[in-house]
């Protein structure tokens, strides 16, 4: 059973956290399909939010095809997101690899490169949550 | 989900020759829970009172579950600031003059409730800790199983854990029933991720009332050259304007979108409590559904009548 946690200083959405969380934990199979998520009511119980918040976060996941809520049993995973994220994990390291290596080249130190990738993090999350 | 729970139209209420409340208009849908926030002084605890039917409009109305506050038969259950037990009354005192007085009471709830908490049955309330009394009231409250459930400051004098299990407990009676709460606090960081939707009173007029997350959604923090500062004020409504000779700090509400902006302005997401101190701070401002949907432009600023 997934553990739900708050980072209550990270600027991100609770309703997110509680998305991302359950992504993660799909990603390093800690969740299966079949797995049952808590209900509302458990985490609600345990972290003190709105229940609105939890059910929102299901609904994403949702309608990202992650999970399926099944009326009066509860909300249950469909997919795992663990296997190709492997192949997908080498690739994009490679490709990281060169961006650092040209953004060296062009005179950046590492704390520019930190602040450069934040950057483009929040960019990105800004246009998908937009 | 689309009922309205509470309703207030022209509302006010005046003592001698203050007014306590004044022009109070909103509505609120079941199943939320509501901050109401703002200053000590401000109209909280009248519009609390007002809602519960213990005092009665100056002005205006005020309809709860579809009936005028006061008449709508056990429904609504109120837990006032100070002092909401008897003292020298036992819990389980509590507990039998709560199921004598209300004509719905939920005894196995209240008991199981007390028992998890333990808190003991037989002990004085007035010798009971500030968070068990906290917690004795609020089960008397809850065991009425009300669908509207008032409280004024519940977290007062409360330490953090007894806060944190306070409001747990509500949120699993949330979750559970779809019971609608509205609860006051001047401490914004205690309602953030428990409520989910905002009214703001201050100096006795509502400020705000709307749902928390389009409510962040709408709102933005501009920062950039004084110089820009008009063309945006002339285009969105500015909630609080900041400014240095060079430099410009706006919150501005953008209800349709933020428009395309001079890239010179940086832009921010607002966090409730900014949001709160800002209109605070500016009681001109106002950020209210109603004046939306009668048709006034959403981009100006709606100042109050």
């Amino acid at each position: 059973m997934i553990d739900f946690r708050l980072d209550k200083g990270s600027g991100v959405a609770t309703y997110l956290q509680l998305v991302h969380q359950v992504k993660q934990a799909l990603r390093l199979g800690v969740l299966h399909a079949g797995d049952r998520l808590p209900t509302a009511k458990d985490v609600v119980a345990k972290l003190a939010i709105n229940p609105n918040t939890v059910l929102k976060a299901y609904r994403e996941l949702e309608r990202e095809g992650l999970v399926t809520a099944r009326p009066g049993l509860g909300t249950f995973v469909e997919r795992s997101l663990g296997t190709a994220s492997l192949v997908d994990h080498a690739r994009l390291r490679r490709e990281l690899g060169r961006v650092v290596r040209e953004g060296r080249a062009a005179g950046l130190d590492d704390e520019d490169l930190r602040a450069l990738f934040t950057s483009v993090l929040t960019d990105s999350f800004r246009e998908e949550t937009a | 989900m689309t009922e309205t729970v509470l309703e207030a139209t022209g509302l006010g209420k005046r003592y001698r020759r203050r007014w306590a409340l004044r022009d109070c208009s909103l509505a609120v849908p079941a199943g939320r829970v509501v901050a109401l926030v703002g200053p000590n002084g401000a109209g909280k605890t009248t519009l609390l009172h007002l809602a519960a039917g213990l005092l009665a409009p100056t002005a205006g109305t005020v309809r709860v579950l579809g009936s005028p506050a006061g008449h709508e038969r056990g429904r609504v259950a109120f837990l006032a600031q100070d002092k909401p037990l008897y003292e020298t009354f036992t819990v389980a005192d509590m507990l039998r003059f709560g199921r004598r007085m209300n004509p719905v009471w939920d005894d196995g709830f209240a008991r199981a409730r007390l028992a998890g908490l333990d808190i003991p049955l037989d002990h004085r309330t007035g010798r009971l800790s500030g968070g068990q009394q906290a917690q004795v009231a609020l089960t008397v409250a809850l065991a009425k199983r009300p669908d509207l459930l008032l409280l004024d400051e519940p977290m007062a004098n409360l330490d953090p854990l007894a806060r944190h299990e306070v409001m747990r407990d509500l949120m699993a009676v949330v979750a559970d029933t779809g019971l609608t709460v509205l609860l006051s606090s001047h401490v914004v960081s205690d309602l953030e991720n428990t409520c989910d939707w905002l009214v703001v009173v201050n100096r006795g007029r509502v400020q705000v009332s709307g749902d928390i997350e389009d409510l962040l959604g709408a709102h933005h923090l501009l920062s950039g050259p004084a110089e820009l500062a008009g063309a945006v004020a002339s285009r969105l409504a500015v909630v609080e304007d900041d400014r240095t000779d060079r430099q410009a700090t706006l919150l501005v509400r953008a209800t349709d979108g933020l428009p395309a902006l001079d890239p010179r302005w940086h832009v921010r997401p607002v966090a409730l409590e900014e949001l709160v101190l800002s209109y605070l701070r500016q009681p001109e401002s106002a950020a209210l559904p109603r004046l939306v949907m009668a048709g006034a432009a959403p981009t100006d600023p709606v100042p109050f009548p």
